[in-house]
């Protein structure tokens, strides 16, 4: 009965946490590019938005924004989604500003001369940035940006106190419905998370040896 | 092209009349801060000649070349390319540096893309060539430079010597106009300066307009038309290779010439 139990909710909240992560680091990676393609441009207002975002984002404890996307905006009649959306909403625009520092440490050990000779040839800014820098400075990050990943898993766990029925919303339901069960409530949860975490830094290991090969 | 190899200099004017020249800088001037690197230069290049420019070190040399594909804006002054000004930031200047041809002193392949990637980039992406079209002129490019056997490595793989040609063969991809070198051959070993010297002679000899920043004083008395010799930001003394390197007329440039001959 625990068991049968334990692992229906155990896979339920496993799925939710996944694609929790999934879409917020997929949102947040393509929003981290953009802002530290703006805090590079030869365009002052944009490097302006570029810094106000992350000054704002990176300094704002998730869950006030988590508060801020779940329940503050909705009732100004925005982001009236889901609340799984509202909760990626708040995981993405937090962990974009991570990303972004990531990415613009590693710009800056590009060399300047990679994006001269860019330019050189003829391609444009947009170009330069999206064909030569960022392609390098990617890989001159794998390991912080795994880091960054990685707390974005963990952060995921926020949303269970917003109604999301995540890993962490199972433990605490599990822990109400089978007290007498405590340690293999915590474990198996503790043990999805770190399957998780392990995997990306698996992946970003793999990912750097081959690139480290090309090079 | 019926460039000769006989310098043919002395006339600076003369050509002015001939045709309209493919490089003109008039009244350039150029500061970093306080620093006016370089000041009022005047300097047209014809098509299909090779000009050194040599000066010591500091004197603006990387940034003359620099400024004629708009790497560094001026503040004064005009550069025109086959006629047309340069224009300011955007797609019409990223034409125009399609047209200019760029080597470095340190190379600066693409370290993440292959060799021939490095080569069919720009034609790929800023010319919209195809892929196919690109790749056999970039081969047949690599091969001219003596390197097509290294088309599917890294640059890391490839000794300086050959980064540096397939620095060449990939400006070449461009088609361009002019080609400029920023002391290509500064950063090399010893063992490595003719191959790429080699390269550059026989392009020169193609009739392609190069302009030079080099030390190499074989290369210029072998291939160049016209020595300029930059001093403090200014172009000091211009003349045929033969007559600069045995009968400099301005102190600096007797100076700095008895400098790096007598090593
Ligand atoms: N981006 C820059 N910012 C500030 N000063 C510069 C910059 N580039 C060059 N300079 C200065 O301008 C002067 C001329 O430099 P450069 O054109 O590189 O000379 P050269 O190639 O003849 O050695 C030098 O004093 C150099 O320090
Ligand atoms: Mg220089």
């Amino acid at each position: 009965m625990y068991r049968s139990e334990l692992i229906s909710r155990l896979s339920d909240g496993f799925i939710v946490t996944l694609q929790l992560l999934g879409w917020s680091m997929l949102i947040a990676t393509v929003l981290g590019t953009l802002l530290a393609a703006m805090r590079v441009s030869p365009i002052a207002p944009l490097r302006a938005v570029g810094v106000s975002y992350v000054n704002i984002f990176r300094n704002t404890p998730l869950v006030v924004l988590f508060l801020i996307a779940v329940v503050g905006l909705p009732e100004l009649g925005l982001l009236t989604g889901s609340f799984f959306w509202r909760a990626v909403t708040a995981l993405s625009l937090y962990t974009a500003a991570f990303v972004c520092e990531v990415l613009r440490s590693g710009i800056n050990t590009v060399q300047a001369g990679q994006a001269e000779a860019a330019r050189a040839i003829g391609l444009t800014f947009g170009q330069t940035l999206r064909l030569v820098v960022l392609p390098q400075a990617f890989r001159n990050v794998i390991p912080p940006l795994a880091s960054v990943y990685i707390a974005l898993t963990k952060n995921t766990s926020v949303a269970s106190a917003f109604g999301i029925l995540d890993l962490t919303y199972q433990l605490s339901d599990l822990i109400e419905d089978f007290p007498g069960s405590l340690y293999w409530n915590f474990f198996s949860i503790a043990a999805c998370y770190i399957l998780i975490v392990a995997v990306i830094s698996g992946a970003a290991a793999l990912f750097e040896r081959r690139v480290g090969v090309s090079r | 092209m019926a460039a000769s190899n006989e310098p043919d200099v002395l006339s600076t004017g003369m050509q002015a009349a001939v045709g309209e020249p493919l490089v003109q800088m008039q009244n350039v001037n150029k500061s970093f801060g306080s620093l006016h690197v370089l000041q009022d230069i005047n300097l047209s290049v014809q098509r299909g000649e090779v000009v050194v420019v040599i000066g010591p070190s500091g004197s603006g040399k990387s940034t003359l070349c620099r400024t004629i594909n708009r790497l560094e804006p001026i503040d004064s002054g005009t550069i025109t390319l086959d006629g047309q000004p340069l224009p300011a930031e955007g797609r019409a200047l990223a034409r125009l540096r399609a047209d200019v041809g760029m080597v470095f002193q340190a190379f600066n392949l693409f370290a993440h893309k292959t060799v021939l990637d490095n080569v069919t980039l720009g034609p790929i992406r800023a010319r919209g060539v195809k892929k196919a079209e690109a790749e056999s002129l970039a081969m047949e490019l690599l091969e001219r430079v003596g390197v097509a056997d290294q088309a599917r490595k890294y640059p890391a793989a490839l000794s300086g010597g050959q980064q540096q040609r397939v620095a060449i063969a990939r400006a070449l991809a461009m088609r361009p106009k002019v080609m400029l070198f920023d002391e290509p051959t500064s950063a090399l070993d010893p063992e490595m300066i003719n191959e790429v010297l080699d390269v550059m002679t026989s392009l020169a000899k193609d009739g392609m307009t190069m302009i030079v920043i080099t030390h190499e004083m074989g290369f210029a008395r072998r291939a160049a038309h016209r020595v300029v010799f930059m001093d403090a930001g200014r172009i000091v003394e211009q003349a045929v290779p033969e007559d600069f390197f045995t009968n400099a007329k301005s102190e600096r440039a007797q100076d700095f010439l008895s400098k790096i001959l007598t090593h």
